[in-house]
C-alpha cells in the first residue's frame, strides 16, 4: 500500500504514543523516535513499529514517534490508524 | 570485591576512603558516642549577630570545613542558600556539606559545586537538579547518601564531624532556644536537626522570628547553640508545608492500598496497641486511609504512629484510633497544628527516630511500615535511591531504618510505571536489603519474603481472595510479558555515590550512567 | 455469571484499558460510542480491537460498547471487534432490528472464524421511550441477550424532562426494565451514577436500584466498585438460608432422595438454584470461602 498524505494518531498521554507519518516516496522506512524510556526500549519500539508497518504492506514512510510508555499493543494500533488516515 | 549481597564495589573510592562492605543487617559494634567542646556564655554575653556573613567568620569557617543544613523546611528552605552564598563570596572552598536532603529549590548549588565551594556531600536524600547534575559527576568527592537513623549514628560516634551546624529556626531567641511551631515559616517538628545541635562544634541558629526571651516552647535548647542571626525569612510557607496532603485518586493505587490494608488485616498484626508509619505518597496515604476505616468498624485502638506525619494520620489520632504521634516532620498544615496544641503528638529527633546505634529508637517499636520503590529486585533488595535509568532522584530517608525496625515492612508499588517494570533481576541501586523486607504488594499480586514462613503458612491456611503468588519472580515475569523485557542501562567506571547503610557498610555505589 | 457492576472505560485511552482488568468490575464495558471523539472513532476501534488481543482482563467479562448500528462507525466496530471475540457486545439506542440486524453479523463472523456459535453475546442499552416500551420484544430478538442496560441519560433527554439524583423520573423505567429482565431470566443493569464525589449519593441510588429488581449497576468510575458490590452482596440471612439448602441438596443426593424439604416447605429446581445463585454472589463478595 502507498500512503499519499501526513496523517497523524495517539496522543502525548502517559501511555500512549505520538505518531505522525508522512509519505517518504522510495526511500524505505525512517524512524525518528523520542521516548521516555528511550534506553530500555528504543529498540523494542521500533521492532514494533517496523513490523505494524510491514505487516500493513508499507515500504516507504516517515514515522516521528514520540512515546510516553506506551506498550506494544499500543504503538501497534497507532501506527495502525496512522496508517489507515495516510492512505 | 562483593558484598554480603553480591554488589560490586571497590575496595577503596577516591573522595571517599576504605569502604567498609555491608555484611549483614546487624553485624556493627555498639558505639560510643562522642565528646563535644563547650564555650560559656556569660550574663553580659550576646549571641545576636548581625549577618550570616558575620557567623561565618566567628565559627571561623574554613576550606574543607563540614557545615549541616536540615529538611524541616523542605522545597521552601531558603537558609541552606542563603549561607553557601556568603561562603562562597567569602572565598571559602573545599567545604562538605551535611544536609539530611535536599531539594529542588537548592539549585544553585549547582554553581557552587562546578566553582569547587563544594567538593563534598553527605546526605539521606536528593532531587531535582542537583540531583540530575550529580548523577551527571560534577561532584568532586562521591556523594555520601545515608539513612536518616544512620547519618545520627555518623554524627555521635564521630565518623561524620560537624564543623558548623546552621540551624533554620522557624522561632528563636536571643540566646538560641528554638522551635518550629511559632512564626511565619512554622514547620512543625524540627526533628533532623537534633543530633547536628547536640555535637556540631558550632551551631548557628537562623531565624526571621526573634521572640523575646524565653522561647516557648523549646525544641532545641540554648545550652547547644552558639550564635543567633536575624534574617529576613528563612522559608517560603508554600514550600514547607503543602496546604494539605492528598490520598490518591489513581485507581491503581487505591486498588493496592485496598489490597496492603487486607494483608496487614489479615497477618494478624492488627489488634489494640497496633503500631504504624507510612509514606507521605499517594499510595501510602491510601493505605492509611484503608486501615482507618478497618480500625474504625472493628474498634481497634492503637499505641502510636510514626514519621513524617500528615494529615490523614492526624485525623485518625483525633478519632482515637492511636493514642500518640511520633513526629520527625510534619508535612502539612493539619500536622504542624496538632504538635503544636497536643501533648500526645510528640517530636522525636533522627536519632530517637532510627538510630539503630543508641538505646533503641522508635523505627525498632514499629509493628506496620509502609515503603515505597523505584525498583525491587528477586531477592527483595529496594532501590529507592536512583531510578530505572540510574539517575539518583530520592535516597533512603528513614526507609532502610523502618525497613529494618518494623515487625512487618511491607513495599507498596504498581507493578510497572510507564513502559518501565518495578519488579526486576537486580536493581540499579541496594538502598534497603531484601532481608529487611516482608512483602511486596502490587495491583497484580502479593509476593511474601520465602524468609517469612510463618506469614506464607499463614496466608495459605486463610483462602482470603488476595492474589499471593508463590514467589516474586512470578511477578517479575507477569511485568515482563506486559512490558517486554527492558534492556540494560551501561554505566562508567566513575563512581558518584557511595550507598552507606545504616551502620556505615557500603551496601552499594552509583556509577554514572553513560 | 455474576454481574453486579459493569465499569465503563473509554476505549481510546490505553493507560485506563491496559489496568480495567485489576479494578474489580465484573464487566467491563469498552466504549467506542459516547467516550470516544467523533474524529478518533478509528482509533479507539483499533486500540480496542488489540486490547481484547493482548490485554490480560483476569476474571473480568468483556463487553464492548459499539456505535449506533445505523451510522457508518457501528457497522465497522461489529465486524473489527467480532472477530476478536469479546465476551460481548454492547448494543446503544436499541431496537428489535439493531439486535437482529447485530445477531446475522456477528452468526457470519463466528462462522467464517470457526467461533462457537452464539459464543458472543448482546447487551441492548434501554435508553429511548422506544426502547422502554418494547424492552420485551427488543429482547426477545435474539438469544445471544444476556442482559440489558438502562440508559438514564439519554432516556430523559429522548423523554425532554430532568434528570436527577434521586432518580423520581425513571421510577418507571427502572421497574419495566426490572421486570421484562426478569421474565426473560436475564440481569437487569441499572444506569450509572454520575456524580463520582457523591458517595452518600451513590449508596443511595444504589440500594434503590436493588429494591426496584435491578440485578447490578453500570459504573463510570473505579470508585464506584467496591460500594455497589457490597449493596448487592447477599445478606447473612440470606447466605445462612442458602448454605442450609446446599447442606439440605447434598444429604439428599447422597441418600439417593430426588426431592427433600427444608423448614416444612419442598425444596425444588427453582430453590436450588436461587441458593447456589446467592452462595456465588456471597463468594464473589469475598464473605465465604470456596469450600461450601
Amino acid at each position: 500500500m502507498d500512503i499519499k498524505k501526513p496523517a497523524r494518531a495517539g496522543t502525548m498521554e502517559s501511555n500512549d504514543i505520538y505518531i505522525m507519518i508522512t509519505p517518504n516516496q522510495g526511500l524505505g522506512i525512517n524512524i525518528e523516535l523520542e521516548s521516555i524510556a528511550f534506553k530500555q526500549f528504543g529498540n523494542q519500539i521500533k521492532k514494533v513499529i517496523l513490523e505494524t508497518l510491514n505487516n500493513l504492506d508499507i515500504k516507504d514512510a516517515h514515522i516521528v514517534a514520540k512515546d510516553r510508555g506506551a506498550l506494544d499493543f499500543t504503538i501497534k494500533s497507532r501506527v495502525e490508524t496512522a496508517v489507515y488516515r495516510a492512505l | 570485591m562483593k558484598n554480603s549481597l553480591g554488589r560490586e564495589i571497590p575496595e577503596y573510592i577516591e573522595g571517599y576512603g576504605d569502604v567498609m562492605p555491608y555484611r549483614g543487617v546487624y553485624s556493627g559494634k555498639d558505639i560510643v558516642r562522642v565528646g563535644v567542646n563547650t564555650k560559656r556564655v556569660s550574663n553580659y554575653d550576646t549571641k545576636v549577630l548581625g549577618s550570616i556573613k558575620k557567623a561565618i567568620i566567628e565559627c571561623g569557617i574554613k576550606d574543607g570545613m563540614t557545615i549541616s543544613f536540615h529538611h524541616h523546611l523542605r522545597n521552601g528552605d531558603y537558609v541552606l542558600n542563603m549561607v553557601m552564598k556568603e561562603i562562597a563570596d567569602l572565598g571559602i572552598k573545599n567545604i562538605n556539606i551535611a544536609a539530611s536532603s535536599i531539594f529542588l529549590i537548592h539549585e544553585p548549588l549547582i554553581k557552587y559545586i562546578k566553582e569547587g565551594v563544594v567538593t563534598g556531600i553527605y546526605t539521606n536524600y536528593m532531587s531535582g537538579p542537583v540531583a540530575d547534575a550529580i548523577s551527571n559527576g560534577i561532584l568532586k568527592n562521591p556523594v555520601i547518601m545515608q539513612t536518616h537513623g544512620g547519618r545520627a549514628r555518623a554524627i555521635e560516634e564521630g565518623n561524620l564531624h560537624i564543623d558548623v551546624a546552621f540551624i533554620a529556626a522557624p522561632s528563636a531567641d536571643s540566646c538560641g532556644n528554638i522551635n518550629g511551631v511559632c512564626g511565619r515559616a512554622a514547620c512543625g517538628s524540627l526533628g533532623y536537626a537534633i543530633p547536628d545541635a547536640m555535637y556540631a562544634d558550632k551551631v548557628v541558629a537562623v531565624t526571621d522570628n526573634l521572640v523575646p526571651y524565653p522561647a516557648c516552647p523549646i525544641e532545641i535548647s540554648q545550652e547547644y547553640v552558639d550564635y543567633v542571626v536575624p534574617v529576613d525569612s528563612i522559608g517560603n510557607p508554600e514550600g514547607i508545608a503543602s496546604g494539605t496532603t492528598e490520598v490518591t485518586k489513581n485507581p491503581v493505587g487505591l486498588r493496592i492500598a485496598k489490597m496492603t490494608a487486607d494483608f496487614i488485616k489479615y497477618s494478624g498484626i492488627l489488634k489494640d496497641g497496633f503500631s504504624f508509619q507510612t509514606g507521605a505518597g499517594g499510595t501510602s496515604l491510601a493505605v492509611a486511609k484503608y486501615i482507618k476505616e478497618i480500625m474504625e468498624k472493628e474498634k481497634i485502638v492503637g499505641s502510636f504512629a510514626s514519621g513524617g506525619i500528615t494529615g490523614i494520620i492526624v485525623d485518625m489520632f483525633h478519632e482515637g484510633l492511636f493514642k500518640s504521634l511520633f513526629d520527625v516532620q510534619c508535612f502539612d498544615n493539619k500536622a504542624i497544628e496538632s504538635y503544636k496544641s497536643d501533648k500526645a503528638h510528640m517530636g522525636m529527633g533522627a536519632s530517637m527516630y532510627g538510630n539503630p546505634h543508641n538505646k533503641g529508637s522508635v523505627a525498632d517499636n514499629l509493628d506496620v511500615m509502609i515503603l515505597g520503590a523505584t525498583q525491587i529486585d528477586t531477592d527483595f533488595n529496594v532501590n529507592v535511591t536512583t531510578n530505572s535509568s540510574g539517575i539518583i532522584m530520592g535516597g533512603s530517608g528513614g526507609h532502610s531504618d523502618t525497613a529494618a525496625g518494623a515487625k512487618l515492612s511491607i513495599v507498596v508499588t504498581q507493578l510497572y510505571k510507564g513502559r518501565l517494570p518495578i519488579v526486576v533481576d537486580k536493581v540499579n541501586t541496594v538502598t534497603t536489603p531484601g532481608d529487611t523486607i516482608d512483602a511486596l504488594v502490587t495491583e497484580r499480586g502479593i509476593a511474601i519474603n520465602p524468609k517469612r514462613q510463618d506469614l506464607i503458612e499463614r496466608f495459605a491456611s486463610l483462602d482470603t481472595n488476595l492474589p499471593i503468588v508463590t514467589n516474586i519472580e512470578e511477578l517479575k515475569n507477569i511485568a515482563e510479558r506486559i512490558t517486554g523485557i527492558p534492556e540494560e542501562i551501561e554505566f562508567d567506571d566513575k563512581i558518584v555515590a557511595a550507598v552507606e547503610y545504616r551502620d556505615k557498610t557500603v551496601i552499594d555505589v552509583v556509577r554514572k550512567p553513560i | 455469571m455474576i454481574r453486579r457492576t459493569m465499569l465503563f472505560m473509554p476505549g481510546n485511552n490505553p493507560g485506563m484499558l491496559q489496568n480495567a482488568g485489576i479494578l474489580g468490575a465484573d464487566s467491563i464495558i469498552l466504549d467506542l460510542e459516547d467516550a470516544v471523539y467523533i474524529s478518533e472513532k478509528d482509533s479507539a476501534r483499533i486500540l480496542v480491537k488489540n486490547a481484547i488481543k493482548e490485554i490480560d482482563f483476569y476474571n473480568s467479562e468483556i463487553v464492548v460498547r459499539i456505535n449506533p448500528i445505523s451510522t457508518e462507525f457501528g457497522y465497522k466496530d461489529i465486524e473489527e471487534i467480532a472477530s476478536v471475540k469479546p465476551d460481548a457486545i454492547m448494543v446503544p439506542k436499541a431496537t428489535e432490528d439493531d439486535i437482529i440486524q447485530v445477531d446475522r453479523i456477528m452468526t457470519n463472523i463466528e462462522k467464517s472464524k470457526d467461533f462457537k456459535e452464539g459464543s458472543i453475546k448482546i447487551f441492548p442499552l434501554i435508553e429511548t421511550a422506544y426502547g422502554i416500551e418494547n424492552i420485551y420484544s427488543i429482547i426477545k430478538s435474539s438469544e445471544r441477550v444476556v442482559g440489558v442496560l438502562l440508559g438514564g441519560e439519554d432516556l430523559t433527554a429522548d423523554l425532554g424532562i430532568k434528570r436527577t439524583k434521586a432518580g423520581d423520573e425513571i421510577y418507571y423505567a427502572r421497574s419495566r426494565v426490572a421486570s421484562a429482565s426478569k421474565a426473560c431470566n436475564i440481569d437487569a443493569i441499572d444506569t450509572p451514577f454520575t456524580d463520582i464525589d457523591d458517595i452518600e449519593g451513590l449508596l443511595d441510588d444504589v440500594k434503590k436500584a436493588k429494591s426496584i429488581g435491578m440485578t447490578g449497576k453500570a459504573a463510570i468510575n473505579p470508585r464506584q466498585i467496591d460500594i455497589i458490590h457490597d449493596v448487592f452482596a447477599p445478606s447473612e440471612d440470606e447466605i445462612k438460608y442458602a448454605i442450609r439448602v446446599k447442606e439440605a441438596y447434598d444429604k439428599a443426593k447422597a441418600e439417593g432422595k430426588g426431592v427433600f424439604s427444608l423448614d416444612g416447605k419442598m425444596v425444588d429446581a427453582p430453590v436450588i438454584n436461587r441458593a447456589n445463585k446467592i452462595l456465588d454472589r456471597a463468594y464473589s463478595a469475598g464473605i465465604i470461602k470456596r469450600c461450601i
